[in-house]
């Protein structure tokens, strides 16, 4: 079965990037080793990832939505010439993101480099990243500088301390737009001030299967922090993941916005935990019944769809918290969330697919990834 | 439950914000939550920051949208109603052309108005001076309000000081409502 495993991963690191024409360095993306999502996190079972991006505009210059093409052309150059200067960046290229195809710009986002209205519109845009993709920077998307670090698990102050660095690499090259008032300026003022979004990506199954979750997740949103979906702004909550981030950003200091939210998610974590208890003494063999059916259709199934693989992986995950044998290691349900998306598939496959050959071809792909040795 | 705006269409949207206890609730049918730019949450399930903010603005400080709706950034041209219809602000200048009502909203959406976290390092020790001196005003004049003399003596003595000291120093970044000595400086 390992045998088979490999000769798949083999057959589709041919094709990848095969048939589309892409300046990406796709295949290296794909098969490269050492990425964040690799690295074992802190409470990384109940912890998917932490992410912190900063946001800042240069001063002079409009801000993107009202900036005139030239205009924003002229940042790009100034942001390229200034990435050149730190470490993350010096060895990579700031990718002009009207350069890319669709299925480019749609990898992107489910890598969680891009944003949805990066990947959705390229025009004047850019995105550079650094070789282990922790470190990224979107240039002209809603501010003209959008610096983001992603770690696997809970890592909120090596988050920070990475994307504080960038920024002051950056900030000596780069003039920003800062009022001693206001902090530093952003296009929307919901950034304004710090210009810091720290972010928690976890899971609660047990809190969604007790029903308490809303009680919980209305409990976070009073004390000024906001819970979005699995894919951020604008996205429904989908296999009990949730993402919790500060909504304050003006009149708090960094350190006191991470340490509040640090807290509230320790708190969350107890929480689920108690639900837990409960949830085993009460239904433990259900909940147990529910997690090897999972592992059973995502190691089995012909076809499988992207929100299938994410419910799937969700009880999966559960399972790996609750120790039962036979789970797969937490990073590789990270790799199957991430790499089972559509635009993955297609570049795997070096060729693009109709929704049902991607349900067939991620079904298979998983099957792989689960039977290969070490998983 | 029935649109609050039209009153007719049922209600497909509903907002509810919780700001130290107190609790504003807004019931909208889909085509008034269009016209509220609630767009994200029709089409994908989700209200953004941005349209929350513009309901705050409309809503609850309806006096000042209706006095800047004619109002004009003197840098980039932006429309204050422009900014209330995408939630987005221009350029910097918009900042400074809208202070009053956007200090409105800024309160509402963060509990503050005043940045306290990093600034660039270029003159970061100047900020942070400036930021004590406007820390200081704001307490000199609470402790004349609450007729506390002797502290408010001692609170002037610690400002002249501090201004003393910064004679080389270039003036402050441009800055609305800064030196007002109130957190407030429109009010």
């Amino acid at each position: 079965m390992n045998d088979s495993g490999s000769q798949g991963r083999g057959a589709e690191a041919q094709g990848q990037g095969g048939g589309l024409k892409t300046s990406l360095p796709v295949a290296e993306m794909l098969q490269g080793e050492g990425l964040w999502f690799h690295e074992q996190g802190p409470l990384q079972d109940a912890i998917l990832s932490t992410r912190v991006r900063l946001a800042r505009n240069l001063k002079g210059h409009r801000f993107p939505p009202r900036a005139l093409a030239e205009e924003l052309d002229r940042i790009m150059q100034r942001v390229s010439q200034g990435l050149a200067q730190v470490p993350e960046f010096a060895q990579t290229e700031l990718y002009p993101m009207e350069s890319l195809g669709a299925l480019e710009r749609q990898f992107l986002l489910e890598r969680h480099l891009a944003s949805h209205d990066l990947a959705r519109d390229g025009r004047h845009r850019g995105l550079a990243f650094s070789a282990d993709e922790r470190a990224a920077v979107m240039v002209n998307e809603e501010d003209h500088l959008r610096i983001q670090v992603l770690r696997a698990g809970f890592q909120l102050d090596e988050c920070y301390a990475q994307a504080n660095r960038i920024d002051d690499s950056l900030e000596a090259q780069l003039e920003y737009a800062f009022f001693d008032d206001f902090g530093y300026l952003t296009a929307c003022p919901t950034n304004v001030g710090t210009g810091m979004r720290a972010s928690v990506l976890i899971h609660l199954p047990a809190l969604v299967l007790t029903g308490k979750i809303k009680k919980v997740l209305a409990g976070v949103g009073q004390v000024g922090l906001a819970v979005r979906g699995f894919y951020g702004e604008g996205t429904d909550v989908l296999g009990n993941f949730f993402q919790i981030s500060n909504q304050i950003t003006l009149g708090e200091k960094e350190s006191q916005t991470l340490l509040n939210l640090e807290r509230v998610i320790h708190q969350v974590l107890d929480y689920e935990e108690k639900a837990r208890d409960v949830l085993l003494k009460d239904a433990g063999d259900q909940v147990r019944d529910k997690v090897m059916r999972a592992l059973g259709a995502l190691g089995h199934a012909h076809m499988l769809s992207s929100e299938e693989v994410i419910g799937l992986a969700s009880a999966v995950r559960f399972g790996v918290t609750l120790e039962l044998s036979g789970c797969p290691r937490v990073r590789t349900l990270n790799e199957i969330l991430l790499c089972a998306q559509p635009a993955h598939l297609q570049l795997m496959a070096g060729h693009e697919m109709s929704s049902r050959e991607r349900n067939v071809q991620r079904a298979r792909w998983i099957r792989e990834r689960l039977a290969a040795k070490g998983c | 439950m029935k649109c609050q705006l039209c009153g007719h269409a049922d209600a497909v949207i509903h907002i509810k914000e919780v700001r130290n206890d107190a609790v504003t609730e807004l019931h909208l049918c889909e085509k008034c939550a269009r016209e509220k730019g609630f767009h994200s949450m029709l089409d994908q399930g989700k209200a953004s920051l941005a349209s929350q903010f513009i309901w705050m603005a409309e809503n609850l400080y309806p006096e000042g949208s209706a006095k800047l709706s004619g109002v004009q950034c003197s840098d980039c041209g932006l429309h204050y109603s422009e900014f209330m219809r995408t939630g987005r602000l221009g350029c910097a200048s918009c900042y400074v052309d809208f202070g009053a009502q956007l200090k409105h909203l800024l309160r509402r959406v963060h509990g503050s108005v005043r940045h306290v976290g990093k600034a660039p390092g270029k003159d970061g020790h100047l900020y942070e001076r400036r930021q004590r001196v406007q820390k200081l005003h704001e307490d000199l004049q609470r402790a004349i309000e609450r007729e506390e003399y002797e502290r408010a003596a001692a609170l002037r003595d610690e400002i002249r000081a501090l201004d003393a000291t910064r004679a080389d120093s270039p003036s402050a970044a441009p800055s609305p409502g800064e030196g007002g000595g109130g957190e407030d400086g429109e009010a």
